[in-house]
Order: structure tokens, then C-alpha cells, then sequence
């Protein structure tokens, strides 16, 4: 990026871009995007909508893959590794990479069944272990105490912000070390948005998160770096405190004012 | 005052159009158990016919339908079922999917004598099937099979992608997540349209007449093979080609009866699945 | 991954044998029909007289065929299309939501009364009425037939004639009541005009499955092969002579080669009118 790095010299960047393009068919979504993102920190993107921040965030575990005539060119490396090589396995990826997305879509199983659902996919059947991660991953999303007593219910019935906890234990149970965060809290009331913004303060030690947000009050509340896209481009890239008060673009300070977007 | 009194009128009529033929449905269903009641009875589902069908059960057209049902399940279910899985799952949009889709559609309006004359050609003679279940069922299975995917495909279709979304991002394959996460929730839907597709197939005349119906057999059959004798075949023998059709007519009536009872039966069964399983996932 | 792989290429074929389905059946069909075409000739199809076995000379003209089908299915239309059009208009904007509720699973019902019981009832009830009301010597005629055939009809035009109905914009609606315009002037004005070409493709998939039924008239339209146009004279359809006529061939015969023949035009009519009803679908964006 510039001159001096934004980062204390001892950071450890455990996801790598370097001019990335990105195209859905012809058109062009994401334009030479190069950013180094700092393990066991919260990450936030920011920027109006249509920007391509989620766009970019769903690079990091090639759910992309899954819309067709999608195209990448560029490098994207994850701890070393390029996730975007000839034999580089989505699954493994994946599974080193948690998701958890805007709309809370928990699978109309019970709520035992959610969590473990990770685990048996990679092979756990033993019920005495599925049934630790299934608390240790709870305990951790701070869901636990809610439903110990009903495991077995249908996790549809669970309200929103539950949901949106259970969606992260799920992500939490198959072991991941990064978990993408897209817009997580933007369909929920203020109260469990709280929640989920305390869950992120609690996992940011452990894990390297990264959030995509609209709301510039959370990106502060909760993140140690901000980036700003606008219209598929890096517009500005810096820690967070920096972005809100001396933002170095116009840009971005228009955008944080309130001026466009 | 005057505008309102005639669009009352034209309401009246329309109501009116509506309601002729629910009620001419309704004296159809009515005719037909009150004129086959009476000669139905536990005799008549489950002995063999006896002077050429003038008297006796039709135990053997039942179980020939029934044969042909299951026959033809095993075939257009999983072919209909995987179709549908490729077509919302898989398929891009490209020039080959727009074939498979135009293939369905022609398959859908090809008429079921049609169908009729390429399972002749086809199963019975060039295969050298010969008239029998086998040829029956394929035929039946081919004509049911635009039914099947199209139901299918709508079923699968209607699971929100966030749960295929959230089932790959936790490292599950394209297989697994179908697996697991797509066809469980759409099941009722793909049952509930495949029962519709069978239930068609139960009344069909046309494709089995050229394929394996028998005009008179008072066995059940040993084998795939075998020729056998079906409940819609039977009712047009009898109605038609029978020396003393009208003295049979409660006969007749009879066959029409367990014909619809059937039918209807396995529309009811669909109807009641879906509820049951509308209870169990919702999103 | 493997695993991941053979199931997609497993999916892959299942789903092409549709196209394979569709490329048999032309195959077979034209297999069966194509050594007529040599020998006596394609013009013999076009005679006017139909009589596939004779002591004489036998003859193979369609047309007789041609004209039993197309009257039955026009008489069938002037009934189907005005009943069913009302009838979609009536469940769509005028029945209250348990009204509706209650009528479409009636209309499905009468779609899954297989077409031989239809016939039967045709045979034993309507054939007879219509003998008593027209004086005839027998009930056993194209407009029995046509009967048939509009209450088959009736469900596929009725349900595909609602969703076009019921695709119109709420938009329209709202706009025409505003200028003024009464209920059944927006529904004739505004909302039928708009679903016109959704109609008009679920009249064309109705004709389709017309023309192609074959229980019903088989049972109830007399068979007798005669070009005529009156609606009380027996006829016989193109399907009716396949059902009755092939058991009694032999196989390989040029009566037989003649019957797949017929088959081949059901095939083309219907395959014609499935694609362009398709096409009306899709160009004015009423393809689900």
C-alpha cells in the first residue's frame, strides 16, 4: 500500500490479496485489490452498498465458486497458502475458514444437530464427542446457558439474534481459525445486535475475524482496522481509530460524514 | 344504479359459469359411487373374473395395475428425481440445459397413444420385450417423467439457498449439502408430485393398450414378462367391447369405482403428505 | 472429491435422457412409418377415404382422420375456452380466498379423473341424453365427444388461464380504480388484456391435450371414419383409430405402417403447439 505500514511490526497477516480482479461474467466487481489482514484481530469492510465488500470477503472461502461465471485473476494466499492454485482443496478451506452470513439461516434440524452438523461432515460419529463440541461450541457463542435444556427442539424456533449465535457456534464447531462475518447483525433489533458485537469482542483473541458492515458505529465499536471500498476499488485501508478521525482520502471522509452512501 | 345492477348480473353469470362445473364434476364423482357401490364388494376386489368378466372379481386387473405401478415407480422415480437435482443444482445456463428443458416440455405434451406406439416399437418389438409388465412400465415410466422432474425441480428449488450457502461454507461438498441439506427438506414436494405422476399413470388406457394389457386373464402374473390385465383396460373392455354390455353395467360401474377410488386415493395420500411435512420444516 | 464428481456426472445423465427420451421416440416412430413412404407413397395418406381393410382395395387416407380430430377439438374449444376463461376470472378476482381455496382443489380433482372413466360416463349418461335431446338414432357423436373433452380440458386451461390472471401487476388494478373504472370494467379492460398472451398459451396447451386424448372419444364419438363437419355425426379421430386399429394389425403390414403414420402428425401438431405456446410464455415474461 504506502509509505510506512499500518501495522505494528511484529503482525502476523494471515490473509494475503494481491491484484485481485474479480468479474461476474463481463462485468468487472472488484478492481486490483491488494491488502494484507492481520490475524487475531477484527477486520472490518465498510463502504455503500453495491461496493463489493461482501464480494471481496466471500474471496477468503471461495463461496464465490458456487455463482456461476464467476472469474478471479490475482493472488489470494491464506497463512502462506494460495487458496486459488490448480488442486487447492475448497473443502479443507473451508473448513479453516467459517462463515457466517447476513441472514441467519440455521437448517431446520434440531439445535444438537446444527452445531454438529460441521462435525459429522468431516467425519466425527461419536456421539460423546460431537456432544463436547456441540457445548464447547455454545459455551463459546455464548448460546449455552439458552438452550442447554432444549437441544432437541427445532432451531427455527429459536428468535433472530439466537439464530444469528447458533449460526456462529455452527461455524465455531468444525475449528476454524478465521471467521467471515457478513453483515451478521444487520437484520436484527439493537439488543441482540449487542449480543452479537460482545461475542466478536470475547472471539477476537482466538480468531481472525473479518466483518463486513454498513453500520460505520459498529465498524468502530468493534474493529482494530477498517477498509473502505467504493465501487470495487480499495479506497483506504488503515487502523480504525485513524479512518475516523483522519481519514488520508476524501472519499472516505465523505463517506463517514454522511455525505454520499 | 343502472351500471351496478348489470355488473351484478354479469357477476351472476360468471359465478354461475363457475359453479356448472363444479357441479357437473360433482354429478360425475356422485353417478358413479351410487351406481358402483352397490356391486362393490370384498368378492369383487379379490376374485378372479369369470365368463369372460360377465361375472366374478377383477382381482386380476388390480393386481396387474398395481404391478405396472410399481414398475413404473422404480424407473421414472430415481431418473425423474436425478434430472430435477441436475437441473437445480447443477445445471448452468447454457445451450445444453435450454435442450433439456425444451426436451422435457415436448416430452410433457407428447400424447399418451404416442407414447403408446413407441413403446410397440421400441420395448415390444425391437427390444423383444413383448407385451408384458416390462414393456408396460418403461412405457408408463416415460410418459410420467416430465411430470416427475418438473414437481421435483419446483420441491428443490423452493429450499432457501441460504442452507445450501451455510452447508458449503462449512466445508460440506456440493454432494453433501445436496444430501443433507437440500433433498430432506424437499422431499414432501418431490413425493407429492411424483404421487400426482403415478396417479395419472394408474388411469391410463392408451400406452398399455399397445404394450401389455389383456383383453381377458384370469391369473395373476409370474413375471416381469407376463401380460397381465389392468383396472382402466378392463372398464373399456367391458363398456365396449362386452357381447352383453348392458347387463355387466353394474360391473362396470364397479371397476370405474375402485378405478377412481385409486386415483383419488393417491391424490388424497399426496395432499396429506404435504400437509404432514409442511408442519415439519418451515422457513 | 471423487465421490463429488461422479454424483454431478451421474445427475448429468439422468437429465440428458430426457433429450434421448424425445430423439427414441421420433426414431421409433419414423422406423416404424418410413417404409410406407416408399411403397404405396406418401400420397396415398392424403386419399379421402380411410378403409385399412377390404376385400377391394384398400385405402389409407388420412384426412378423414384429420377432420374427425379437428372438429371434435373446435367444438371442444367453443365450449373449454369461454367456461374456463370465466372461470379462471371468477377464481382469481372474484371468489373470496376460501372460496378459492375450496375450487382449485375441485378443478385438480377433475384433472385426475382418468380419461376412461370419463369415457364411461360419456358412454352410459351423456351419450343417451344427447341421443334423447337431438332425436338421434345414436348418442354416439363428435359433440359427445367434444363434451368429453371440455370437461378434460377445463382443469389445464382453468389453472394455467389463474396464474396468468393472477401474474397481471397489482399496479394496473390499483391504477384503473383510481381513474374511476368499476371492478368488472378493470377486470375486462385492464387485467384480461394484460393476461392475454398467458391465456391464449393455456388454450394452445388445452388444444394439445385434446388433440391428443384418446379414451374418452374412443368410448363416445362412434368411429366411424366419415369426413364430415356435422357436430351430431359419429366420427373418428386420429387417436380413436390408433387404439382400435392396432390391436388387430400385423405387425410390419402397411395398415400398421399407416397407424404410425397418424402417430407421427399427433406428434408434430402437438410438439408445434407445446413450442409456440412455450414461446408466447416466455417472450411476454410469464414463464415461472
Amino acid at each position: 500500500m504506502v509509505e510506512t505500514s499500518i501495522f505494528p511490526a511484529d503482525t502476523d497477516h494471515v490473509i494475503t490479496t494481491r491484484q485481485v480482479n474479480f468479474f461476474y461474467g463481463e462485468t468487472q466487481a472488484l478492481f486490483d485489490i491488494t491488502m494484507d489482514i492481520p490475524g487475531r484481530r477484527v477486520t472490518a469492510f465498510i463502504g455503500p452498498s453495491g461496493c463489493g465488500k461482501s464480494t471481496f470477503l466471500r474471496i477468503f472461502n471461495r463461496m464465490n465458486d458456487t455463482i456461476t461465471g464467476t472469474r478471479l485473476e490475482g493472488e489470494v494466499r491464506i497463512n502462506g497458502e494460495n487458496i486459488y492454485e490448480n488442486g487447492s482443496n475448497v473443502v479443507r478451506l473451508r473448513r479453516k475458514v467459517g462463515m457466517v452470513f447476513q441472514k441467519s439461516n440455521p437448517f431446520p434440524k434440531s439445535i444438537f444437530d446444527n452445531v454438529a452438523y460441521g462435525p459429522r461432515i468431516h467425519g466425527t460419529k461419536d456421539r460423546q464427542e460431537l456432544a463436547e463440541i456441540v457445548e464447547k461450541s455454545l459455551i463459546r457463542s455464548a448460546l449455552w446457558d439458552e438452550v442447554k435444556d432444549r437441544l432437541d427442539t427445532n432451531a427455527i424456533g429459536l428468535s433472530g439474534g439466537q439464530q444469528q449465535r447458533l449460526c456462529i457456534a455452527r461455524a465455531l464447531a468444525v475449528g476454524p481459525d478465521i471467521l467471515l462475518m457478513d453483515e451478521p447483525a444487520s437484520a436484527l433489533d439493537p439488543k441482540s445486535t449487542i449480543r452479537i458485537e460482545d461475542l466478536i469482542g470475547e472471539l477476537r483473541n482466538d480468531y481472525t475475524i473479518v466483518i463486513v458492515t454498513h453500520n460505520m458505529q459498529q465498524a468502530a465499536r468493534i474493529s482494530d482496522y477498517t477498509a473502505f471500498f467504493y465501487e470495487g476499488s480499495l479506497v483506504e485501508f488503515n487502523a480504525t481509530k485513524k479512518i475516523f478521525t483522519k481519514p488520508r482520502e476524501k472519499q472516505t471522509e465523505d463517506y463517514i460524514t454522511g455525505r454520499f452512501g | 344504479m343502472r351500471r351496478q345492477r348489470s355488473e351484478q348480473i354479469i357477476y351472476l353469470l360468471i359465478r354461475l359459469v363457475m359453479y356448472s362445473i363444479v357441479l357437473v364434476i360433482g354429478y360425475i364423482l356422485f353417478d358413479i359411487i351410487r351406481n358402483g357401490l352397490p356391486a362393490l364388494s370384498w368378492e369383487f376386489v379379490s376374485e378372479y373374473p369369470r365368463k369372460s368378466g360377465a361375472e366374478g372379481g377383477i382381482l386380476p386387473a388390480i393386481v396387474g395395475t398395481m404391478s405396472l405401478l410399481v414398475g413404473t415407480i422404480i424407473v421414472a422415480l430415481p431418473l425423474g428425481i436425478c434430472s430435477a437435482i441436475y437441473l437445480s443444482e447443477y445445471a448452468e445456463q447454457n445451450r445444453f440445459t435450454a435442450m433439456i428443458r425444451l426436451a422435457i416440455i415436448t416430452l410433457a405434451g407428447v400424447p399418451s397413444i404416442v407414447y403408446g406406439l413407441f413403446g410397440l416399437g421400441l420395448f415390444v418389438l425391437f427390444l423383444n420385450f413383448g407385451t408384458s409388465i416390462l414393456a408396460g412400465s418403461l412405457t408408463l415410466a416415460c410418459m410420467i417423467l416430465p411430470t416427475i422432474i418438473v414437481s421435483s425441480e419446483e420441491a428443490l428449488r423452493a429450499v432457501p439457498r441460504g442452507y445450501r450457502d451455510a452447508s458449503l461454507a462449512l466445508g460440506a461438498t456440493k454432494w453433501e449439502t445436496i444430501r443433507t441439506n437440500v433433498l430432506p427438506y424437499s422431499l414432501s414436494g418431490i413425493i407429492t408430485g411424483s404421487i400426482l405422476g403415478i396417479g395419472r399413470a394408474a388411469g391410463e388406457t392408451a400406452p398399455i393398450l399397445l404394450t401389455v394389457a389383456a383383453f381377458y386373464l384370469p391369473r395373476l402374473p409370474n413375471s416381469i414378462f407376463d401380460q397381465v390385465m389392468a383396472l382402466p383396460y378392463h372398464l373399456y373392455i367391458l363398456a365396449t367391447q362386452h357381447p352383453e354390455a348392458d347387463k355387466v353395467l353394474p360391473l362396470q360401474y364397479a371397476t370405474a369405482l375402485v378405478l377412481l377410488l385409486l386415483v383419488l386415493g393417491l391424490s388424497l395420500g399426496a395432499i396429506i403428505i404435504r400437509i404432514h411435512f409442511r408442519k415439519k420444516y418451515r422457513w | 472429491m471423487w465421490k463429488d464428481k461422479a454424483m454431478r456426472l451421474l445427475m448429468l445423465s439422468a437429465a440428458s435422457t430426457s433429450i434421448f427420451l424425445v430423439a427414441l421416440i421420433f426414431i421409433f416412430l419414423v422406423k416404424e412409418a418410413a417404409p410406407f413412404a416408399l411403397k404405396p407413397g406418401l400420397d396415398a395418406l392424403f386419399d379421402r377415404q380411410w378403409i385399412p381393410v377390404s376385400f377391394v382395395q384398400e385405402r389409407y387416407g388420412i384426412l378423414p382422420l384429420v377432420t374427425g380430430s379437428a372438429l371434435v377439438t373446435g367444438l371442444s374449444m367453443l365450449f373449454t375456452i369461454p367456461l374456463s376463461v370465466l372461470g379462471a376470472i371468477y377464481i382469481a378476482e372474484i371468489a373470496s380466498p376460501v372460496e378459492r381455496e375450496i375450487l382449485k382443489p375441485f378443478i385438480e380433482l377433475l384433472a385426475s379423473i382418468p380419461s376412461v372413466v370419463l369415457g364411461f360416463f360419456g358412454l352410459v349418461v351423456l351419450a343417451p341424453l344427447i341421443k334423447s335431446l337431438f332425436g338421434l338414432g345414436t348418442g354416439l357423436s363428435a359433440l359427445t365427444g367434444a363434451l368429453l373433452l371440455t370437461l378434460m380440458a377445463i382443469p389445464t386451461v382453468i389453472t394455467l388461464s389463474e396464474d396468468a390472471i393472477m401474474s397481471v401487476p397489482r399496479a394496473y388494478k390499483d391504477a384503473s380504480r383510481a381513474l374511476g373504472a368499476s371492478d368488472l370494467q378493470t377486470i375486462f379492460q385492464v387485467i384480461i388484456p394484460a393476461a392475454l398472451p398467458g391465456i391464449i398459451a393455456a388454450i394452445m396447451l388445452g388444444v394439445g391435450r385434446v388433440v391428443g386424448e384418446t379414451m374418452a372419444v374412443l368410448m363416445v364419438t362412434g368411429n366411424s371414419a366419415l369426413m364430415t363437419w356435422s357436430p351430431l355425426a359419429p366420427v373418428r379421430t386420429m387417436t380413436a383409430t390408433i387404439a382400435a386399429e392396432m390391436g388387430e394389425v400385423s405387425f410390419g403390414s402397411l395398415h400398421y405402417q399407416a397407424l404410425f403414420w397418424i402417430g407421427l402428425v399427433l406428434l408434430a401438431v402437438t410438439f408445434l403447439l407445446n413450442i409456440i405456446a412455450q414461446r408466447v410464455l416466455v417472450r411476454y415474461g410469464m414463464m415461472k
